[in-house]
């Protein structure tokens, strides 16, 4: 994939369309922000899908901390 | 490859029914207003019928049907086939089917039996009540499809409870030689038949000591053994990476651009899902009617709910083509190509 990091978040911070801009980075502990809900990582799934045609199932995003690991896990299944 | 055409079946008829009452998600206390508009936005379900405690699927049935059997000017006598389909019987014994029977008055000589399958069970019963009317030379026959999902939630379970509304429908077919073909498309997974479970009460694991203990699975999530359990990204995975394929499977058999169908009916179970359907498929918002927002997820009920709310004016005047997919618990997915010709489809009943 060509999208760097950056470019991944802040294509997500669109799809998310409810933080105020900038306040997500690659480096977010998505899991310890207030806003954070189940409905959040469905949208990770579903723009993951649709942006790289990569599937993520629910051990994927369990084994991810920051959205830098969810990043890494997509372009690892590209490969 | 259950995929296949079944010709010389119309669609005579469509009713559905819901109960009166409105459950507000914005009024879901159990998790904060933050999420519930968070919910909202994404899921799509603002609102749900839900059902008072003394009425069943099989009474939103029987409304459906008797309407539908009133419209159409059918005599109970001529009805030779109806067919059930729920998971939330009446009984565990006898069959649904079989209090239908009675209350719609119908003959001895009438084939009557339940189909126990939910999101995709539309499809299904429809494939099976078309092949048997084919098959046999029956001509008339009613499918009733629907669910009172609301009474298996927990109101403490955020991943179930503000998606599921109640509802029954009844759709009727004639033999007629003039109709177009319909072609469906079945697929069934069982590797996957615990993505969505109610794990006690019946055969496998009776009810017991442990059976009404609740447990948290995650924070907000809080049910026992004979409420619904939903595995909601394994879900979301499967509808967003299968369906699109039987879909598209399904028009090519029936020999048709995607572009070619007025409308493409989806099971409503989250926006975000079916969305992504939509794009991936190409298709254009007007050619994807919902219902979700004011009925929810009501299950097999679903397809035809969808059509009476959203498209009753199109298939009453109208010949349109319509492709109708049911996916979900099993898991089972299914699609169904279609031409309603002036079918008969009185307004939504409320009861």
């Amino acid at each position: 994939m060509t999208d760097t990091a950056e470019e991944f978040v802040s294509k997500l911070e669109i799809e998310f369309d409810d933080f105020e801009p900038g306040t997500i980075t690659p480096e977010t502990k998505y899991r310890e922000m207030e806003e954070w809900s189940s409905m959040h990582a469905l949208i990770v799934i579903a723009f993951i899908n649709a942006e790289y045609n990569v599937t993520l199932n629910g051990e994927d995003l369990r084994n991810t901390e920051t959205l830098l690991d969810i990043y890494n896990i997509t372009k690892s299944k590209l490969n | 490859m259950a995929l296949f055409t079944v010709s010389g079946i119309r669609i005579a008829g469509m009713a559905a029914c819901v109960p009166l009452q409105k459950l507000a998600n914005i009024d879901y206390e159990w998790i904060n207003e933050r999420e519930r508009k968070m919910f909202i936005k994404t899921v799509g379900i603002s609102e749900r019928r839900v059902a008072p405690p003394e009425h069943t699927t099989s009474d939103w049935c029987f409304a459906s049907a008797q309407k539908l059997i009133d419209q159409l000017g059918w005599q109970p006598a001529d009805i030779g086939l109806i067919v059930f389909v729920s998971q939330s019987p009446d009984y565990f014994v006898p069959a649904t089917c079989m209090t239908l029977h009675k209350r719609l008055g119908l003959p001895q000589t009438t084939m009557a039996f339940d189909i126990n399958l939910g999101c995709s069970g539309w499809v299904y019963a429809m494939s099976v009540v078309s092949s048997l009317m084919k098959s046999c030379g029956i001509n008339k026959a009613l499918v009733m499809a629907g669910d009172k999902s609301t009474m298996s939630m927990s109101y403490k379970d955020k991943s179930t409870y503000p998606l599921f509304g109640d509802g029954g429908t009844a759709t009727a077919l004639c033999l007629d030689p003039n109709a177009a073909p319909m072609v469906f498309n079945m697929q069934s997974d069982g590797n996957r038949h615990q993505a969505i479970i109610i794990p006690h009460g019946a055969t496998r694991t009776p009810v017991n000591e442990t059976t009404y203990q609740e447990l948290e699975y995650a924070p907000g999530v809080i049910r026992h053994q004979r409420h619904l359990a939903l595995d909601g990204m394994a879900v979301f995975n499967f509808s967003i990476n299968e369906v699109p394929i039987n879909i598209k499977e399904t028009a090519e058999a029936a020999g048709k651009q995607l572009n070619d169908y007025d409308f493409v009916v989806l099971h409503q179970a989250n926006k975000l899902m079916t969305e992504q359907i939509r794009r991936k498929l190409s298709l254009s918002v007007e050619q994807v009617p919902y219902s979700i927002g004011e009925f929810g997820n009501t299950s097999s009920a679903s397809i035809p709910l969808t059509i009476v709310y959203k498209a009753r004016q199109a298939v009453s005047t109208g010949k349109p083509w319509l492709l109708m997919s049911g996916f979900g618990v099993g898991l089972s997915w299914a699609t169904l190509s279609a031409q309603f010709d002036h079918i008969v489809c009185p307004e939504l009943i409320e009861m």
